[in-house]
């Protein structure tokens, strides 16, 4: 028996870690593989051709440029923290808990993917803005007003945000096998100390593709910030923000900044990748 | 974002060519009896209400034709139409994005000024800031929303507070006029300097109050026929109406200034 036989006599567990097939790929399935990633490479390709290289150096070196990226990094990573701090519980709740609606709340929950961000952004007024349903008593109670902030900001993108990480851990949960939960309740441990060592270690490389994904998405937020927080440069214009109203009177500014945003998280998704994710791929 | 709105631009233009695939019948420039086909005017978004108003009077007069508009930023339209969208007619909001229109070649002879707009303060209902000039707006703890620079409306304010010697720091700098004024109308914002027709549009949701530094600042609105419009003589008949007494009527009401 040669060697690739015997790998693939293992079991289905081991050989889905370890052993991918070496022939190459059917052509039904190799076409379409790469004209979907030349589709969604062409216009980065096309922005690269296109940029203008010479006065780069000049258009990355206002200070509100730098401005802008900073505040896209804070408010993105301050999205990220809160959608863990309440999207994972949400997300245990959704798979490992029964209760009626349950199919109905998760279809809620996911609600913010197909709203168009500037109807999330309006609805996010309507809700927290001065004048809001719930707004009005934060600014009567507490003297607090989110809009034009960057805690609106957050409080955008984290909307937009949270339903990509929820969904991605609630399928890493469904996916987690429940009885060692059940294990460790059966041999005294309380529901969510059982959460706390036993739950959250088998799901970090869920949870940490969901920040991931969820990161990315609060950097690119552009219609929900706009329309909540409004546009002011170093408290709420974000990079989107900032690449857009240049790309009302010009256009190679506008590809420049582009550049530097993806440049940046280019550089964070495939450091992060290898670090954390790999297992979950 | 910009790039999906050009998208759907293109996407809405070309739905619209089908249906008046031989339009330009009527070959005597002057004769009005046979027009025919879908005239595709691209119009600055402050131009809604009255184009809108304009097209069915015009589709009355001419039976058989169908006007579409495509409203949007001018800069946005611009774009649009030099990527090779195909539209008939141009109306923007400023002579500096129908430049980029014209700088482009891609128009068919000169634009002429249809409309002319100028600012105004839009404030709550009732005005309980007691607004009376653009001085006010720098009081403190005052929010004042404002269209960015980038636009026309706030190259046109940047203009009015430069000639009025007034520094104002506002909490935004909105992306078009009309997110200015809707910043006003959910009271997020106590105040915003947005156009006259913005305000005469918004009805009683906002208090419209004029300032005299607005004369500085007044927005010139040119028309053009668009050299690859498809419809062309129909599209000239369009630009006939809106320069003339009946079609300058309907802009007067919208709140817009004489030419």
């Amino acid at each position: 028996m040669t060697e690739p036989a015997q790998a693939h006599t293992v079991t289905p567990e081991n050989r889905s870690r370890h052993g991918r097939p070496r022939r190459g790929a059917p052509l039904p399935l190799m076409l379409p593989a790469l004209v979907g990633l030349a589709f969604l490479l062409l216009p980065l390709l096309a922005l690269l051709i296109r940029a203008p290289w010479r006065s780069l150096p000049e258009q990355l070196t206002s200070a509100e440029v730098w401005q802008a990226l900073q505040l896209s990094l804070v408010s993105a990573t301050a999205a990220t923290a809160v959608s863990l701090v309440l999207g994972v519980p949400l997300a245990w709740l959704l798979a490992r808990t029964d209760f009626p609606g349950r199919g109905l709340v998760r279809a809620l929950v996911t609600l913010p993917l197909v709203l168009p961000p500037v109807v999330g952004g309006v609805a996010l007024l309507l809700a927290l803005g001065r004048n809001g349903v719930v707004g009005q008593w934060l600014d009567a109670w507490f003297g607090i007003t989110l809009p034009f902030t960057t805690a609106g900001v957050v409080v955008a993108e984290t909307f937009v945000a949270m339903p990509f990480l929820v969904i991605s851990v609630e399928g890493t949960l469904r996916a987690a096998d429940p009885r060692y939960e059940e294990a460790a309740t059966t041999l005294g441990a309380s529901r969510f100390t059982a959460f706390r060592r036993v739950t959250l270690p088998l799901i970090a490389p869920g949870i940490a593709a969901g920040a991931v994904l969820a990161w990315a998405r609060a950097l690119g937020e552009f219609g929900a910030t706009i329309t909540f927080a409004g546009n002011f440069p170093g408290r709420t214009q974000t990079m989107p923000l900032a690449v857009y109203l240049a790309l009302q009177n010009d256009p190679a500014a506008a590809i420049a900044l582009s550049l530097v945003l993806l440049a940046v998280s280019i550089a964070v998704l495939a450091g992060l990748r290898d670090r954390w994710t790999t297992a979950s791929t | 974002m910009a790039g999906t709105g050009a998208a759907a631009l293109l996407a809405l233009s070309a739905c619209s060519s089908p249906t008046g695939s031989s339009g330009d019948s009527g070959s005597s420039a002057n004769g009005t009896p046979t027009l025919s086909g879908t005239v595709t005017v691209f119009a600055a978004a402050s131009l809604k209400e009255s184009f809108t108003m304009l097209g069915k009077k015009f589709e009355q007069q001419h039976p058989g034709t169908k006007v579409t508009f495509s409203f949007s930023g001018s800069d946005t339209l611009a774009a649009g139409i030099t990527g090779g969208a195909p539209a008939d007619v141009f109306a923007a909001a400023s002579t500096r994005t129908m430049a980029i229109v014209t700088d482009k070649q891609d128009t068919a002879g000169t634009p002429v000024t249809f409309a002319r707009n100028r600012l105004e303060i839009a404030t709550l209902p009732g005005n309980p800031h007691k607004i009376s000039s653009l001085r006010d707006l720098t009081r403190s703890g005052l929010k004042v929303a404002l269209c960015d620079r980038t636009v026309p409306c706030g190259a046109a304010a940047q203009k009015a507070f430069a000639a009025s010697g007034l520094r104002l720091t506002p909490v935004s700098y909105e992306q078009d006029v009309k997110s200015a004024l809707t910043k006003v109308e959910l009271k997020e914002a106590d105040a915003a300097v947005v156009y006259r027709t913005d305000v005469r549009a918004a009805g009683d949701r906002v208090r419209g109050v004029e300032f005299p530094e607005s004369a500085e600042a007044v927005n010139d609105y040119p028309i053009t026929l668009l050299k690859n419009a498809p419809h062309a003589t129909a599209a000239k008949a369009f630009i006939q109406l809106v320069t003339s007494a009946e079609g300058q009527k309907v802009l007067a009401r919208a709140g817009f200034l004489k030419p």
